[in-house]
Order: C-alpha cells, then structure tokens, then sequence
C-alpha cells in the first residue's frame, strides 16, 4: 500500500491505509509498517500478557464501517487529505459527539526477573499490543486503530511502572491531529508514573498538525526519587508543504512530588502572537524534546552543550537532564534527538 | 482587589521600581537579544518586534504570573521551584538568579521589609528574578497588577534596549516597538494575574509555563561563547 497524499510527512512513519480509519476489528484492517505481531487486529480489546481480554469497553458513537463515516479519512490510499475530511458528510446528519478512549499500561516484576503487564487495556483508537521485549523489559506499542484524534475528541493514556518493572512503550505510527466535523478542540491526555526502581522509556512517534486541526496535549509525569525516565515528544507542524493546525502542549513533570520541568508550547493559528518568530519557533516546524529522568544525575549532573545550531542538552534542577530541538523538518529533529539519546546511552 | 498588607498603593513607588535606571544590573543582559542577532534571525525593528512579541507570550507571561504570584504572598520557595521547572537551561537559570540577587540587594535598600531579609537569607545564592521583583512590589505598597507589569515590560524592554546597542537601531523605532507591544502587554499581565491568583488556591501548576525553545537553545549557545557584549 503506498503512501497516501493524507500522511505525507517527509521522514515520518504514517498509517494512511489499513487501520487507520478503521475501527479495529472491522475485519481487514492492518496496520502499515507495523513490527510483526503488532498488527494483528484482534479488536479494541486489551489483551493482558495472561492471554485474559480485560473489559473491552470500546467506543459505540461511532459508526464502524469507513463508509458510514465520512468525517474519517478513508481506509483507502487514495484519499486525499488535502479535502476537508468532513466535506462528504451527508446533510442533515446529527453532530457527531467526540471519541472518548482510554488506553491504560501497568507493569509490575514477574518474579522470573521479567516484567509483566497486569493491565494492558484500550478502547477505540488507542490499541495497545504487547510486543517482544528485550532482556527484562517489557515492549508495548500503541497502534492507531482509528485516526485522529479529530476536533471534539478526548483521548488519554494512563501508564503506571511499578518498582523493579521496566517498560517500553513506542507507537507504530505518527499521530495525525485533524480537524473534525463537529470542530471544537480535541484533547489527548498522558499520565505517567514511575514508582521506586521501575523504568519507563515512552517513544512514541511524532505529533503531526494537520492543517485546520485543533488539539490541546497534557503530558503530567510523576517519579519517584528512585525511578527512571526516557521520553521523547516531537511535534511536527503541518504535512508537507502545510500550514499547520492549532496546537498547544504542556508538559509537566515531577520528581518526587517537586516540579522538575513544565513547559508549555503553542503554536498555529489562534496562538499567542510570535509562536513563529525569532524567539520561539522562527520558521522551524518540528520541535522536541528528549527527557531522561536518573537518580544518578543528582550526584553527577550532565554538562551542557550546543548539539549542533539548533539543539541543547540542558542538566535540569533535578536528576535529569533535557534535550531541547527545533529542525526544519521530522527527519532532521529525529536525527538530532537520536544522536542525543546514543551519546546519553 | 488583594492589596500587600500594610503600605498603602504608590504610583510612585511603582514608577522607581519600573525605572530602566533602578540599579538592579538588568542592561547587562539582551534577554537573548545577542544571539538572536548573531543568528540573524533580528534583523530590524520589525523582526526585533516579532522577537518581543514572542517573549512576551512566553517568558515574559511566566514572569509576569511569577511575580504577581510572588505579590499575593505564595511562598518564594515555591515560586522559585516553579520558575526552575519553567526555565530548562541552566544559563537562564543563573541569569535569573544572579539578577534576583542583584534586585534584592537595591529592593533591600529601598524599600526594607522582613519578607525581602528571609528571601534572602532562604536564597544567599539569588533566587528567581521574578520572585524577588514579586516580592519587592509587595514590601513597596504595590499589587500583583503592577508587580506583573513590571516583569512583563522588563521582558520586552531589556532586549529592546540591548537591540539598539546591538544593531545600531534607531531608538525611535525601537521605542515604537514598544509602545505597539503595550496592548499585547496589558492583555499577558490581565492573564498572569488571574492565574497567580488561581495559584494561590490550587498551587503553583496553576501558573503559565509557555516556552521559547530558541530561546533557552540560544542561551545556551550564548553562554558558550569566549567574547559578547551581554551577559545573557
């Protein structure tokens, strides 16, 4: 299946077809360049690591069918993302109500020196899929079962790594903020924890703003004194060659109950003025961050220094230390946050 | 209104504290100016006004939220843990410290109150500028409005200033980039104020924390280099 003019980012792995808009389950929806294993659509259902389906508790606003829901962009490659995604909705159809989902990971030790996923659940668009992991850790990948998140839409994401517990999580594919029919803003929420010696490393793929979009994320992160953090976030402002949607961020972490990073961006129309000007963005249109969260870094902060013009690593007023970037595009800020991630091991 | 107990509101009080010429140190520093310029993303009075215009959305809001924060009497310490949740660099950080010190030492002498001597002594090493200008308000008489405006000009004033210098920019124009900023000013102090007073009951998450990331990368390319005119 070729790439579809709908995820055309330079550089950015996008499910266009397949299970992207299709309700996973439907039947024949496959997820495009997803690891072996991960695609298999076994429904929304949350697939505990026991083989147990916890409570399936999908979404039912939504018609199932790509064909009864025109405010999604097609199953087929052949759609094409520069129409309005709403513009064949028939008329006279009542205003759709946003997508509530929640996806919710928990990862404790096995005992056998692994780590187990006693909870491992999702609803509609957030399928979370056990995946092989390396040595202890357990791997997770979001596959986007449906697309979006549209206008009106809310979904979130609750991870909680016990002590002794070490879990990777990493999605198939960018995320695509899109505008929705109803419009209005769409949220997508992320709590993570951390407990004593858990270790979580959250990868995720990167955000794109589809033009007309408007999506506001939380990213709240508790550790405790003794827990690890890797996190990543990109966002890319726009598909190829587009103006970007409306997108504010906030992301707010602590360290044992003490602020140890919030910083908010927004950007796109509608955001305060000079969101593209010198100081912030200055035409740049992907921005990261990378964030490793080590007790070892109170007693041995990193040293800052310039990666390159357009990227820092900053030690924080914590255990930890900050990759900042901003790149012309998804390619070279990925680029930029996995040289920072080799050189910090 | 909240009004910092005690003294009574001073206009004039606020216009000594806001004086470019109130010897606090802050012309030692562009507010990034420098490295913008070297950059050569500032340019002219009108890329200079786009450059204001984005700190004021941004550093200069979480100041300003800070310093009003400060002003309605939330503990300084907790403020200051905010501001460096807010500012990951650590040469902004230094910066903001070392000019908090600054600040504190003529506040001290100004306007003398036993909150600014425990701020002191509580932070030997400075704490956040914005918090001690919070606090400098409250012991002049002042209130969280004229605390949180005084950050927010400082933060569009100082690179404004250091841009001339840098450019050999017309003052005239500079100073009109200004006065066009100063709706969008009043407009950033309004929300700051209303979210320090929304910190006040549902602690220091409640303030802004908008972010310029060529700002902190700046800095910290900035503060690496053997020769500048500024300190920041």
């Amino acid at each position: 299946m070729g790439a579809g003019e709908a995820g055309r980012v330079a550089g950015v792995r996008v499910a266009t077809g397949g299970a992207a808009g299709v309700r996973a389950g439907d039947g024949g929806a496959e997820a495009e360049g997803t690891d072996a294993g991960v695609a298999q659509a076994e429904g929304a259902a949350g697939i505990t690591d026991t083989g147990t389906p916890s409570v399936p508790t999908t979404v039912s606003d939504r018609p199932a069918s790509p064909a009864t829901v025109p405010d999604r962009p097609a199953s087929s490659a052949t759609a094409s993302g520069r129409q309005a995604p709403h513009a064949t909705a028939p008329t006279g159809a009542p205003a759709p109500t946003g997508v509530r989902a929640r996806a919710r990971l928990h990862a404790r030790p096995d005992g056998r020196g692994g780590t187990a996923l006693p909870v491992l659940e999702g609803e509609g668009p957030l399928a979370p899929r056990r995946t092989r992991g390396s040595g202890d850790a357990a791997r997770v990948m979001l596959v986007g079962a449906m697309s979006g998140p549209l206008g009106g839409d809310r979904f979130g994401v609750e991870v909680h790594v016990a002590g002794g517990a070490r879990l990777h999580v990493g999605s198939v594919a960018a995320t695509l903020a899109l505008p929705g029919q109803s419009g209005g803003e769409a949220h997508y929420d992320v709590r993570l924890d951390v407990a004593d010696g858990g270790e979580l490393r959250w990868l995720p793929e990167q955000l794109i703003s589809v033009c007309g979009s408007d999506l506001r994320v939380a990213t709240r992160v508790e550790v405790a004194p003794g827990g690890r953090l890797v996190l990543r976030e990109e966002q890319v402002l726009g598909r190829t060659g587009e103006s970007p949607g409306r997108l504010s961020s906030r992301l707010t972490v602590r360290v044992g109950g003490r602020p140890l990073l919030d910083q908010e961006l927004a950007c796109g129309p509608g955001a305060p003025g000079g969101w593209d000007g010198p100081a912030v963005l200055a035409g740049h249109r992907a921005v990261g961050q990378l964030l490793l969260v080590r007790p070892e870094f109170a007693e041995h902060p990193a040293t800052a220094r310039m990666l390159g013009e357009c990227a820092a690593l900053m030690p924080l007023a914590g255990p930890a230390v900050l990759v900042s970037a901003v790149a012309t595009d998804a390619l070279r800020l990925r680029e930029v946050l996995d040289e920072a991630l080799a050189l910090l091991g | 209104m909240v009004r910092a107990a005690g003294a009574p509101m001073s206009r004039a009080a606020l216009l000594v504290l806001a004086d470019g010429r109130f010897p606090a140190g802050g012309h030692a520093h562009s507010g990034g100016a420098e490295a913008a310029v070297k950059a050569g993303r500032v340019t002219s009075a009108a890329t200079l006004e786009e450059f204001c215009r984005g700190r004021l959305h941004t550093v200069g809001r979480v100041a300003a939220a800070l310093a009003a924060a400060a002003a309605l009497g939330i503990d300084p310490a907790e403020l200051d843990a905010a501001a460096d949740a807010r500012t990951p660099s650590p040469a902004l950080r230094a910066t903001a410290r070392r000019l908090g010190r600054q600040l504190l030492r003529a506040a001290r002498a100004c306007w003398p109150s036993p909150e600014l001597d425990a701020l002191a002594a509580a932070f030997p090493k400075g704490a956040h500028q914005p918090v001690v200008l919070g606090l400098t308000a409250r012991s002049a008489g002042l209130g969280p409005e004229d605390a949180a405006h005084c950050a927010a000009y400082e933060s569009v004033g100082g690179p404004t200033t250091a841009t001339v210098r840098l450019l050999s920019l017309d003052p005239f124009e500079a100073t009109a980039v200004l006065a066009r900023l100063a709706p969008e000013l009043d407009a950033v102090v309004e929300a700051a104020v209303a979210a320090a007073r929304r910190a006040v009951l549902d602690g220091t998450d409640a303030l802004p924390a908008a972010s310029g990331p060529l700002l902190e990368i700046g800095a910290e390319g900035h503060a690496a280099w053997p020769v500048r005119l500024f300190a920041s």
